[in-house]
């Protein structure tokens, strides 16, 4: 997987978490947090999204990893290696 | 044998939105219903041909679509439902009516305050500095201390009348103590109904639990109606699993348990009673009170809408005396305050099917039990009674009689605050405290639960967890929210850890 499919594995999570969210205009620098509605509990539904829909495991302490979807393609690019992006 | 990553006692709100989240990340989990239909506190029935709803006046937490941070789209996003899927209709306005005063409020905050200032002007910088305080305080924060609210509203409003006033919707709507609330449920009280407020689907409760079925089932959940959980089995200071009514046994890692906690503390039994546990749930009843606060329901079906009887509030709370006072009568109801609603006068985009008024009052539980219900009288009658509007009929037993009796009360006590609805009454049903142990389990008919709350949802034992009512989120989303919180909390954060180890 490449780091733009990191991304689109990543807004696809955020969409299916909340799916009256405009996700089209986000700034990959910023903090997720910042530009959408998303507490602790949803952070939680993307590590757990990762572990079942690419089978990657996101430890409590890294969560801080997923700030932002440059931090996220940066934790992640190793560990997505060679895994197809699911729609 | 069958084992379970979760067993979920209760296909109430809470229990169902916990079966959500545990299925959708492919956890083996059941919910066990004793009851042959779901809902819990917030169910449903036919009578008669029409439909009603057991707990439902109206859903509280409303939030506009795209609103942020608020209960109800946290909700939303955790079962992965559309804003648009929950058919939300706002209020117009409702009411909370005094002898000689009155408080509009809707769903826009400003209605109340501007009420306030103009009911009780001098009391109008202490509601904003209420206000100011129940806004900065984090609810959500299970470790705070439990203060009492009425010291802290007392602080900020010196006129006990409008503090009356401001702990009567909330009361009704949510508080197992009597004549005070913990602060931290004043708060979740005061934020969902004045702050965010009511709205209902069209089609009430049911479509409401029909989106948690189908979530729940569509995610792989199991659900078994009719299978009541007799005991919950324990080794050591842990739950195994439980043990159903009709003897079979069931395992499983985790059982949440919406129950209530005095209801889940008998169901653990004698084996936490040893001295050696030091855990809450040790079976002593004192440590988790039953609560004091029952209800009744009188359901009134009308030939024409309330509106055109003058009736523009869609709830209205009230109170006939002096001071409010919410606690247990010592007869069998206090008709002299309560709830009225008017569920037509929801902004609904069609008339409902049935023109209704529901009227609340707080009932005493063993009064309303120990009343003779007669020769041949069967438990599943009990939410079907009817209350013989046609009032020249005979009452069949004592029981009938004592409804007859408090309908009577209970509609002339509502008088001061709507017009005379009696002559356009086509068909009435009213449900009791008995009525509602029978079919949530509530022990004491105690629709709140126990006044003591688990917010953490650690029962004492490892392994066994309560959600619902008795953890402390209030209302229709708050209980779902409940069972999505603890779910998190004490299965999918655990095994996203245990992935670590």
């Amino acid at each position: 997987m490449n780091d733009e499919q990191i991304k689109q594995a990543i807004i696809g999570i955020i969409n299916d978490i909340n799916p009256d969210e405009d996700t089209s205009n986000i700034s990959a620098a910023e903090r997720l947090r910042d530009q959408l509605d998303l507490d602790s509990m949803d952070f939680l539904d993307i590590v757990m999204e990762l572990r079942k829909r690419y089978g990657v495991h996101v430890p409590d302490t890294d969560y801080e990893h997923l700030a932002s979807l440059d931090s996220c393609v940066a934790y992640l690019r190793d560990k997505m290696v060679g895994k197809e992006l699911v729609s | 044998m069958t084992h379970y990553d979760a067993i979920i006692i209760g296909a109430g709100m809470s229990g169902l939105g916990a079966g959500i989240r545990l299925a959708m990340f492919d956890k083996k989990v059941v919910v066990l219903e004793r009851h042959y239909v779901w809902g819990g506190l917030n169910s449903f029935y036919q009578y008669q041909g029409h439909q009603f709803d057991v707990g439902l006046h109206a859903m509280t937490n409303y939030a506009p679509r795209g609103a942020k941070g608020l209960p109800l789209t946290r909700l939303l996003k955790q079962l992965r439902i559309r804003w648009d899927e929950l058919d939300l209709h706002e209020q117009g306005h409702s009411a909370v009516s005094w002898p000689g005063e009155k408080l509009k409020f809707s769903n826009d905050f400003e209605l109340l305050r501007s009420e306030v200032a103009r009911a009780f002007p001098s009391q109008a910088d202490g509601f904003d500095a209420l206000t100011q305080a129940v806004r900065d305080y984090n609810e959500l924060d299970l470790n705070a201390p439990t203060l009492n609210a009425r010291e802290i509203v007392e602080s900020h409003i010196s006129d006990p009348v409008l503090a009356d006033m401001i702990f009567c919707p909330l009361m009704y709507y949510g508080s197992a103590r009597e004549n005070d609330m913990d602060w931290d449920q004043f708060v979740v009280m005061f934020k969902s109904i004045f702050f965010e407020g009511f709205a209902r689907p069209q089609a009430g409760v049911r479509h409401i639990l029909k989106l948690l079925i189908d979530r729940y089932r569509k995610a792989g959940g199991e659900l078994r109606l009719k299978a009541g959980v007799a005991k919950i089995l324990t080794e050591g200071n842990r739950s195994v699993g439980v043990e159903l009514d009709n003897g079979e046994t069931l395992t499983a890692d985790t059982v949440l348990s919406s129950a209530g906690l005095v209801e889940t503390t008998k169901m653990v039994g004698a084996t936490l009673a040893s001295p050696a546990s030091h855990s809450s749930l040790s079976g002593d009843a004192s440590i988790a009170p039953t609560g004091k606060l029952s209800f009744t329901e009188t359901i009134n079906v009308l030939n024409k809408p309330a509106r055109e009887l003058g009736i523009e509030e869609t709830i209205i709370f009230f109170n006939n005396n002096e001071r409010f006072n919410y606690a247990q009568p010592t007869d069998l109801c206090d008709t002299s305050s309560g709830v009225i609603c008017m569920p037509g006068n929801f902004n609904l985009p069609e008339q409902p099917n049935d023109h209704l008024i529901r009227i609340t009052n707080i009932a005493n539980f063993d009064k309303w039990n120990a009343v003779d219900r007669g020769v041949g009288f069967q438990p599943a009658e009990v939410m079907r009674a009817p209350c013989p509007q046609s009032r020249s009929e005979a009452p069949t037993s004592p029981y009938q009689a004592a409804k007859q009796h408090w309908y009577t009360r209970s509609c002339d006590d509502v008088l001061a605050h709507i017009p005379e609805f009696r002559a356009h009454t086509t068909l009435t049903d009213m449900f009791t405290p008995r009525t509602i142990r029978h079919y949530t389990g509530h022990e004491g008919g105690a629709v709140y639960g126990s006044p003591i709350k688990k917010r953490t949802g650690e029962s004492g034992l490892e392994g066994l967890y309560i959600i619902g009512t008795d953890q402390g989120f209030l209302g229709i989303i708050g209980a779902m929210l409940s069972g999505i919180s603890m779910a998190n909390r004490w299965v999918l954060q655990r095994d996203n850890a245990a992935v670590e180890a």
